[in-house]
């Protein structure tokens, strides 16, 4: 009796909620841990960049005008849909990342719940964040968190499932949407995730995922004019993107930039978020007065 | 019918003005390596008031050892409580001081007394008693259990409200226990170096607050300074993204407070005659030389008549001139640059087929003048629409729906500020929530507070002053991850 032969997935890049091949026809070879052939994944282009900035900016108002219990609901149903999908995942990272599996298992536990705990954030933030300002005055004054719009995320290189929750998820929970740009050399739980996402309630545009050369498509990104922020984190260890550079460019348009972490060395990921800040890394604070009568 | 005012002038007897000064270096005025130095003129009457000091190279690192030097040796390991007294005792003598203050001020930017006396000065003095308070309970801000400075931190501020941005500056710096480099406009150094007399009497220790003047050149040598851990830049859109530019890579912090072009939306059933005070406060307050000026108005094209009718029935009765009458209500333009990029904008405005009117007054011969101006039949395109004037004119631009004002006031790289004038609390909410822009304000305009977070969205830039957010932005723990 012969084994029989598996049905392949084609990997594709993830955009305005649908899975369009690179409009450049290209793809690039994904290879496991210790060389072994995985996949074709898209080689994103320019072109592709470009349409994920239009998605994302079309999707953000409805996003962000979703009530912040609605969003949370959203975000905690993609955990849902994350946990059904495990051992895909683990599958993934493990020979993405070359962890045996009960690493894999952990690391997938931990994106899963990492995303849970942002999830949480959605109606909390603006409480933790905001204030009610006691001007010396007859005014009411508040000041709340806002999203700053559209953000760009170099997910990390190295952890690609548990380091890519960690830097999209708190980028949504205020009202953003995302253009992901996928670790280079694991992509697949980017992908995976999108398929998730596609699923999910997650309206298509809030998240878009690009797999290819980091260094061919963060350039474009960081000069657009209609993205708010960039999160530079997986600019470490992208084979030819400094990310000084790329900060140089986002100051063309005045765009807020996370940097990567002081040491230049990708965070540990399973260490729990410092609070809300990659949060608030993402929103502006808005200060509303108004005269107060009889 | 017109009312006759007598002069009120304000003497100018109650401050001293030195005929040159040195760089506050160290907790001493002293000399510029180069010796190069600049005057500092009086734009109401293009009167020199003084010989100013350009700080070169080595005064900036000279500056910048010794705000070092006082970080490590002193202002870091000096508990809160105490950086809080210090902070106190700054607030108290501005108050005590604040008349000298306010002419001072008034004579060296061109902008009315009653203005500088009256929100300038106690502005600037609130700032300093509010975040006194911060400096002994920054673990209890919310940025975490250990919170702590950057070090040094380099800011340069604009000539529009130079005592008040040194202010917004300087109070949260210390507070949060930086020690402080701070460059003033290069048209208006004075009340910055009068604020160093002041720090003579808090007893600051030397190289807490350094005070060095110039110009563009200067500030671009302390804030690429490697010595320098925070920027803080209030000033104009390209500048700030010229920082930017310099400093990526370097991983200092900064925060930028850039340009504006705000929204003044009016809608029909607005209180009339407040909107119409509100805007004249919001584009004609300081001459209009205010990043958040509310510069364009949107009105609801079923009152669009009326309302400008009335506003120019207003503006025929502000009172252009002397600065130092306490009757005054539009002073002088800064600086002669500024007022040639007022009038060139202003020309554009006519060029492009707006209609301009200018309100009848008599300008003084001298000095630098730009009489309230407001222009109707202008289009989202025309440059007085895009561009920040920042100088008493106005825009008019109508609207139908709701949606379309969202969309208009949208409509620009800019969102520092924007107002709603309606007596709908429902509508007031709904567009408050839909602009883009950092401060709202409804049925009023340019209120500041202490207590109250400022800054832009989009290229307005980023980071807030005041309140509990401004600390923040002299943290480590405010925006590291």
């Amino acid at each position: 009796m012969s084994a029989r032969l598996d049905v392949r997935k084609t990997y594709k890049l993830f955009i305005g909620g649908k899975f369009p091949r690179s409009e450049s026809g290209r793809t690039y070879e994904i290879v496991s841990d210790d060389g072994a052939f995985l996949a074709n994944a898209a080689l994103a282009s320019r072109k592709d960049a470009r349409d994920s900035v239009v998605a994302a900016r079309k999707a953000q108002p409805g996003w962000a005008g979703a009530t912040a219990y609605n969003r949370g609901q959203v975000l905690y149903r993609v955990a849902e849909l994350l946990e059904g999908r495990r051992a895909q995942f683990v599958e993934e990272v493990a020979v993405g990342e070359g962890f045996k599996p009960k690493a894999a298992e952990a690391t997938v536990d931990a994106a899963i719940d990492r995303w849970v705990w942002y999830a949480g954030w959605t109606d909390k933030v603006a409480q933790v964040a905001g204030s009610a300002n006691p001007v010396a005055g007859p005014y009411f004054n508040l000041s709340v968190p806002e999203p700053t719009g559209v953000v760009v995320v170099l997910a990390p290189q190295g952890s690609s499932l548990l380091g890519l929750v960690s830097v999209l998820a708190p980028v949504l929970v205020t009202g953003n949407t995302a253009v992901v740009v996928a670790s280079e050399k694991r992509p697949l739980p980017a992908i995976t995730l999108s398929e998730v996402l596609a699923t999910s309630d997650v309206p298509g545009g809030v998240v878009n995922v690009l797999t290819g050369r980091t260094a061919e498509l963060a350039l474009p990104l960081t000069t657009h004019l209609d993205v708010n922020a960039i999160d530079l984190t997986g600019a470490l260890g992208a084979q030819g993107v400094e990310w000084g550079a790329l900060e140089a460019e986002a100051a063309g348009s005045v765009k807020r930039v996370v940097r990567p972490p002081a040491d230049d060395v990708e965070p540990d990921w399973t260490a729990p978020p410092n609070g809300p800040r990659r949060i608030l890394a993402f929103t502006e604070t808005k200060t509303v007065w108004h005269p107060k009568g009889m | 019918m017109s009312f006759e005012y007598a002069p009120a002038p304000e003497s100018r007897a109650v401050v001293d003005i030195a005929s040159s000064y040195g760089l506050f270096i160290d907790g001493k005025f002293t000399d510029p390596a180069e010796g190069t130095t600049f005057k500092t003129i009086n734009p109401a009457t293009e009167e020199v008031l003084a010989d100013v000091a350009e700080a070169g190279e080595a005064d900036i690192d000279r500056a910048v050892t010794a705000a070092r030097r006082a970080y490590d040796k002193v202002w870091s390991r000096m508990p809160g409580s105490e950086r809080a007294k210090y902070l106190y005792r700054i607030a108290r003598l501005l108050a005590e001081r604040s008349r000298e203050f306010a002419v001072l001020e008034t004579l060296d930017n061109g902008k009315p007394i009653r203005e500088s006396r009256d929100v300038d000065v106690p502005t600037a003095a609130a700032h300093f008693f509010y975040y006194a308070g911060w400096a002994d309970k920054l673990e209890h801000a919310g940025f975490g259990p250990d919170p702590r400075p950057h070090g040094v931190a380099a800011q340069v501020i604009p000539w529009n409200f130079p005592l008040l941005m040194l202010a917004w500056k300087i109070a949260p710096a210390l507070a949060a226990g930086n020690t402080v480099v701070l460059k003033p406009a290069e048209t208006t150094p004075l009340s910055a170096l009068l604020f160093a007399d002041l720090l003579r009497q808090a007893e600051l220790p030397p190289g807490v607050v350094n005070i060095v003047t110039g110009a563009r050149e200067t500030g671009s040598l302390l804030v690429n300074h490697p010595g320098v851990d925070k920027i803080a830049f209030t000033g104009s859109t390209p500048v700030g993204k010229r920082i930017a530019k310099d400093i990526a890579g370097s991983r200092k912090s900064l925060t930028l407070e850039l340009g504006g072009k705000a929204a003044n939306i009016v809608f029909d059933d607005a209180p009339i005659d407040q909107a119409v005070e509100g805007i004249v406060n919001g584009i004609y307050f300081n001459q209009g030389q205010v990043c958040c000026a509310g510069s364009r108005l949107l009105v609801q094209e079923s009152i669009a008549d009326e309302l400008v009718d009335r506003l120019k029935r207003r503006l025929g009765t502000l009172r252009v001139g002397d600065p130092m009458d306490k009757n005054t209500d539009v002073g002088a333009i800064n600086s002669a640059q500024q007022l040639e990029r007022i009038t060139s904008i202003s020309a554009s405005g006519e060029d492009e087929g707006a209609t301009r009117w200018t309100a009848p007054c008599e300008l003084p011969e001298r000095g630098y003048w730009f009489a309230p101006t407001v222009f109707t039949d202008v289009h989202p395109a025309h440059r007085i629409a895009r561009e920040e004037i920042f100088g008493p004119v106005l825009s008019v631009l109508t609207f139908r729906t709701p949606a379309e004002a969202v969309q208009k006031a949208n409509n620009t790289p800019y969102g520092l500020s924007a107002g709603i004038w309606t007596e709908k609390g429902s509508r007031i909410l709904a567009m408050a929530d839909h602009l883009r822009a950092g401060v709202v304000w409804a049925n009023t305009f340019n209120r500041f507070d202490p207590t109250s977070p400022f800054g832009g969205y989009k290229e307005s830039g980023y980071g807030r002053e005041g309140g509990r957010h401004g600390l923040a932005a002299y943290l480590q723990e405010g925006h590291a991850l």
